[in-house]
């Protein structure tokens, strides 16, 4: 198992005000998995992906990434964890409109202190993985949506990563794009030393998942598919 | 160059319109600066031209004397005095007073008029035509080449005038290194022939120029011409002193002070505005390179190296700008009092490292604010 969650906790403001956004929550992801968290907007879905990735820090409970606690780390131990351990696809992709879309891709290695030109030699590699080989050199903005997504999807990759998540990868695509990248992701991305959480309320791309969690008033209200 | 700060001048250059008004803002906030406070030393510079220009290493005067144009006449005897104090090589008579001028043309021109001890001439001029000798011929004065010497009409030499209704002969032309504040023409002649032929005090020494045999006897000299009731000062001493009553006696040095911080300012806006503004454009990028594990102090190095090299290039254009605007007015305009000395420089600079950190500032307080987990929630 890569991770596993352990009745983990998190609640905004404080008494009497105080808004749980996901409570008692407890699953694992294996190796090799594609799991889809889904459910209706405000459930908990997105707070339980930040609390997974190091992002947000739980209430209650435990988050254990590949054998580490990752709760118990420092902010720069957090920060390592989440640039060596996890990469990251944005519902926006967050792509930096004055970079080419090569060196968008290695920022990750970047952060990494790899140096320059060798980031940017992977970063192409990682481009011809995701069928972007010749828009290196272009502007993210001149690139369609789907296009904007495998760079992301080639940035969130190109270090590597045994964990990735993926935050509502369709919603900027339309249905064909979406199934498309996700047919690819499943396909080419997915391999057993690797495992894909994905958040999302695209029934129409539900088909790629290996097993589903379903969250609703951020509890888990089901899980479909093998479990862990 | 480490990655990182790479990331961050690609980040910074690729935004044309916002890069090129950072510099602009701060390039322009430096030439302001170094302009007034050029022009600033260039006039304290100029009010201390007699210091500079005769030269002598130790000058006595009246305890209220505070600059060069001012003296108070002193009496004979502290020439004297001074000649026996331990230390002092030797110790010369120095007359500094204004003369009035009647040229031909029957117009009348006001001239600073300075005697030279007869017996050694201490503090001359450097002649650029003429004989230093002919200074002892009858009614002899030398004229001194600088902006304000064509007020005198450019006379060469031989050329007769009248000052103080006594007959003046241009006995030679002189240069001398910095021209005068005040743009009155400069004549020299001896000390003997400058207290007869211009009306003065009962008392008639400006200044005492001395040489100390070694710098060890200038504290002893100092003390002994206090005991006297005088004050004895180094030519540096001299000029601190005639910059501090600039500075702070007169308005001029509020008044500039005044104008650098309005310059100061206004760079300080329009980079900090600027820079803010660039930090916005590209918070929720900042926020993305957080989540995926970039540490604060990381986005810290990118900001201020960002800052940095907006402050430093502005700072370099603003130099260049302001020293050929300087060097070029000194070409057109004679007058023009203004330098640009290594004081000002590093005035500028520190000026410009405290825009560019605190524009860096305000942007890394928005970057460090900023959560990763907005980034998930748009």
């Amino acid at each position: 198992m890569i991770v596993s969650v352990q009745e983990v906790t998190k609640w905004f403001g404080e008494e009497p005000a105080r808004t749980y956004a996901i409570r008692d929550v407890s699953f694992g992801v294996n190796y090799g998995e594609m799991l889809y968290i889904v459910g209706p907007s405000g459930s908990g879905k997105t707070t339980l992906l930040s609390v997974i990735s190091g992002i947000l820090r739980p209430n209650a409970g435990s988050v254990t990434v590949e054998g580490k606690d990752i709760w118990t780390l420092g902010t720069d131990a957090l920060a390592d964890f989440r640039l060596h351990g996890v990469g990251f696809v944005f519902q926006d992709y967050h792509l930096f409109p004055r970079l080419t879309t090569v060196e968008n891709v290695a920022v990750p290695l970047i952060l990494r202190r790899a140096p320059w030109e060798e980031s940017l030699q992977k970063a192409r590699k990682f481009l011809e993985i995701v069928g972007l080989a010749g828009k290196g050199e272009l502007p993210p903005q001149k690139l369609s949506g789907g296009e904007q997504q495998r760079v992301a999807i080639a940035r969130a990759i190109v270090a590597e990563p045994d964990l990735l998540i993926f935050d509502e990868p369709t919603a900027s695509l339309d249905g064909d794009t979406g199934k498309k990248i996700l047919a690819f992701v499943k396909n080419n991305i997915l391999n057993e030393r690797r495992a894909i959480i994905v958040v999302t309320h695209d029934d129409r791309i539900y088909e790629y998942a290996s097993r589903i969690i379903h969250m609703e008033d951020g509890r888990i209200t089901d899980h479909t598919g093998v479990g862990p | 160059m480490n990655g990182l700060l790479r990331l961050a001048l690609k980040l910074l250059l690729s935004d044309r319109g916002k890069f090129v008004t950072l510099v602009i803002g701060i390039t322009f906030s430096v030439f302001l600066m170094m302009l007034m406070t050029s022009m600033f030393f260039g006039i304290i510079e100029h009010s201390a031209a007699n210091i500079i220009n005769v030269g002598a290493k130790m000058w006595v005067m009246d305890p209220d004397v505070q600059t060069p144009q001012n003296s108070i006449p002193m009496p004979d005897y502290v020439l004297d005095a001074v000649r026996s104090i331990p230390g002092v090589d030797y110790a010369v008579p120095l007359y500094v007073g204004a003369g009035l001028v009647r040229l031909h043309n029957g117009t009348y021109q006001a001239a600073t008029v300075i005697g030279l001890d007869d017996a050694t001439l201490f503090g001359r001029p450097n002649l650029v035509s003429g004989n230093m000798l002919d200074i002892y011929k009858n009614d002899a004065f030398i004229a001194v080449q600088d902006p304000s010497y064509a007020k005198l009409g450019s006379p060469k030499i031989g050329a007769t005038f009248e000052i103080n209704d006594h007959r003046g002969i241009i006995a030679g032309i002189a240069r001398v290194s910095v021209g005068s504040l005040f743009g009155l023409p400069t004549l020299y002649t001896t000390y003997n022939r400058a207290t007869q032929d211009l009306p003065s005090t009962r008392y008639l020494t400006s200044f005492i120029l001395v040489r100390q045999k070694s710098d060890k006897d200038i504290p002893v000299i100092e003390a002994q011409v206090k005991k006297l009731g005088y004050l004895a000062l180094t030519d540096k001493e001299f000029i601190a002193r005639n910059d501090s009553f600039y500075e702070f006696q007169t308005a001029l040095g509020t008044n500039i002070l005044i104008m650098t911080l309005i310059s100061f300012i206004v760079g300080l806006s329009i980079a900090g505005e600027t820079f803010y503004m660039f930090v916005l454009d590209n918070l929720e990028r900042f926020g993305a390179l957080k989540a995926i594990g970039a540490k604060s102090r990381e986005l810290i190095q990118m900001i201020l190296f960002q800052s940095m090299v907006v402050g430093f290039l502005g700072f370099g254009l603003g130099v260049l700008l302001s020293s050929a605007l300087v060097a070029f007015g000194k070409l057109r305009i004679p007058n023009y009092a203004a330098v640009i000395t290594y004081q000002n420089l590093f005035m500028a600079f520190v000026m410009v490292l405290i825009i560019t950190v605190i524009s860096a500032y305000i942007g890394i307080r928005k970057v460090i604010r900023i959560d990763p987990f907005d980034v998930f929630r748009g």
